[in-house]
């Protein structure tokens, strides 16, 4: 029997656009920019396009939203082996802070924000400290516990408004405000990650993953590189919080909720790890989905963890690096 | 005496909770998130053989779901994680999403509210040292005693609980000697899920069998064996009378909404000072950095 073997072969148009030639002609300016372009200019239009749907309108906010939270799923996951099992930690605290700054302190909006996200992040990282310094699945667990412990804690002590939660947020001023404001700090954090992870700061957080004794063994803190990340990270999660916050104008448990938690791992998973882009386009297609199917309730969960599964078994590299195979690649059938 | 009494009664409910995780973590090195989802699913399949199926006699009906139990655990290992076997991060995310599509399929199912109850298996109660205890609890603390003799004796004496050990201390050794990993991880986990079905047949008669606790029963059987050191058997033991006496002290002191508190409190000071747990002794290098 002839056997057949698929081979892949770089594109022409791609081994040319590695070199110089990249900016000799609109066709690999294009190649090169291309994909690029069509995400910025599709991102910033989407608003747009959705002119006459406003149910729809709210519902591109909150897709941004997890899309950053992906992104720092993405980021703690596959370059610094940190699994995050409580994106709703996240969240939470940075709403809760920025409630805090803007109901109790009286801050204005544009300060609370900022603010809620950095003092948020310092203290997701400090509530995260302990388990830092350790390999294996203890992050996994603290991060799980974290949200439900907050959760109880602010329901049992009836302290931050109890289950009722904080009213009376101040809200963006119009809703063009409302979009671009997330809109832009998505394209923003995601280029400013991508450019991140290959700074040599990048290439020792992934030594950090890969192999931590050689990180030591280079005279580099492997505890701090680790801080440093988890405090980018809930700097993208906190400053999701905070906007939704002032997105509903309240603050409450639900901020902790499951959903905040487990859609972003799987928007990372069908996206494809490792890619930050993926991350993104993940959340675009899980969201949506979830509004589509909203009508099931807590059902929408059981999807989201089958589609999970599924990926994760059986296609685990994810939809972005297959479409980034594709793009840079043709394949074919040859005879062994 | 109340404190004392309730406390190893807390203590062993916790120990119960925990033995599944530790058994299922020291054999495979799989993090079975699932652990609280199994836990509600066989207390959920009981009620179902109980009340839907008339006439079900109750032991049967004990059996049956730990059974089925056990069946979904090894299933979870044969269908999921054989395949992304030693991918941490998929592991911890794959086992973390079974887990979840468990519990909310259940509470999308219609398990809600306070109407679910088992019945409990004797009546009554009793007093022990002038505090009145009933006899489930009574019946906890026995049927946890026996469960860790038999655990023992299971896996020091029996080809297959030494073949679980073998894998544990050394899977390539074992490997050699005809040991099939794989085999071994099916069984622990099937092991593991009737662990927790059984521990939720035993004490959710006390309460209500809603989606929450399977949350908690995961976090406390976390908060257990990080704290004996994950994968020991001695340390899960003495760590579930560590946070089921700090729990009942809490309880009557403070508050009863501390009883997480209490767990994650115990989870931070053990990994600040001594990361491996009480008992992880021989570990104690692999898991600091």
């Amino acid at each position: 029997m002839e056997q057949m073997r698929k081979e892949r072969i770089d594109r022409g148009l791609k081994v040319r656009t590695e070199g110089l030639y990249a900016i000799s002609s609109y066709r690999e300016i294009l190649y090169l920019m291309g994909p690029r372009l069509l995400l910025i200019v599709g991102v910033i239009a989407l608003p747009f396009i959705f002119e006459l749907a406003p149910y729809w309108k709210r519902v591109i906010n909150i897709m941004f939203v997890y899309a950053l939270l992906a992104l720092s799923f993405d980021f703690l996951a596959n370059y610094v082996g940190l699994v995050c099992l409580g994106g709703a930690f996240l969240t939470g605290v940075g709403g809760y802070f920025s409630a805090i700054y803007n109901v109790y302190l009286g801050f204005p909006i544009y300060l609370a924000i900022p603010c809620a996200t950095i003092t948020g992040a310092a203290f997701c990282t400090l509530c995260l400290l302990p388990c830092l310094p350790l390999r294996g699945v203890y992050f996994a667990i603290v991060t799980l516990m974290y949200p439900l412990l907050f959760t109880r804690i602010i329901e049992a002590l009836n302290i931050l408004g109890g289950t009722n939660g904080i009213t009376g947020l101040d809200g963006f001023p119009n809703q063009y405000v409302e979009h671009y404001i997330i809109i832009l700090l998505v394209i923003g954090f995601l280029f400013a990650m991508r450019r991140f992870v290959n700074q040599d700061i990048g290439l020792v957080l992934r030594g950090v993953k890969d192999n931590d004794q050689s990180v030591r063994a280079s005279g580099i803190d492997v505890t701090r590189m680790k801080v440093l990340a988890v405090f980018v990270a809930s700097l993208i999660g906190c400053f999701g919080g905070a906007y939704m916050a002032h997105l509903y104008m309240w603050t409450g448990i639900s901020l902790f909720a499951l959903d905040f938690s487990i859609i972003p791992i799987a928007s990372v998973v069908i996206g494809g790890g490792g890619t930050l882009i993926g991350a993104v386009i993940g959340s675009f297609i899980l969201v949506p989905l979830s509004e589509v199917l909203r009508a099931f309730g807590t059902f929408r969960i059981v999807i989201y963890c089958i589609i999970l599964t599924g990926f994760i078994v059986f296609k685990s590299e994810g939809l972005m690096i297959y479409m980034q195979r594709k793009y840079h690649q043709f394949e074919r059938w040859v005879k062994v | 005496m109340q404190l004392i009494v309730y406390g190893i009664i807390n203590s062993v409910t916790l120990s119960l909770i925990s033995l599944g995780f530790t058994l299922v973590y020291s054999i495979s090195r799989v993090p079975n998130f699932a652990h609280g989802a199994l836990y509600i699913l066989s207390g959920y399949l009981v009620w179902i053989f109980i009340n839907k199926f008339a006439g079900f006699p109750y032991p049967f009906a004990i059996i049956a779901a730990i059974g089925l139990t056990a069946i979904v655990g090894a299933l979870i290992y044969r269908l999921i994680l054989i395949r992304i076997r030693g991918m941490e991060i998929s592991e911890i995310i794959a086992t973390y999403a079974m887990g979840l599509a468990i519990l909310e399929g259940l509470r999308w199912g219609g398990l809600r509210g306070g109407t679910f109850t088992l019945p409990t298996f004797v009546a009554g109660s009793v007093d022990l040292f002038s505090v009145s205890v009933d006899y489930q609890r009574l019946i906890i603390v026995g049927v946890g005693i026996f469960t860790f003799i038999f655990l023992y004796v299971f896996t020091r004496y029996t080809k297959i609980g030494l073949a679980l050990r073998g894998i544990a201390q050394d899977e390539r050794a074992a490997m050699m000697l005809g040991i099939n990993s794989d085999m071994t991880a099916i069984v622990s986990l099937a092991i593991g899920s009737a662990l927790s079905g059984f521990a939720a047949v035993l004490l959710l008669p006390l309460g209500n069998i809603v989606v929450e606790t399977g949350y908690n029963v995961l976090i406390f059987a976390i908060a257990v064996c990080v704290i004996g050191g994950l994968g020991s058997w001695g340390g899960t033991i003495v760590a579930s009378f560590v946070i089921g006496f700090a729990q009942i002290l809490t309880e009557a002191f403070i508050s009863t909404h501390y009883q997480m508190v209490v767990a994650l409190l115990a989870i931070i000071i053990t990994l600040l000072v001594k990361p491996s747990g009480i008992f992880g002794k021989q570990k104690e290098l692999e898991e600091r950095v």
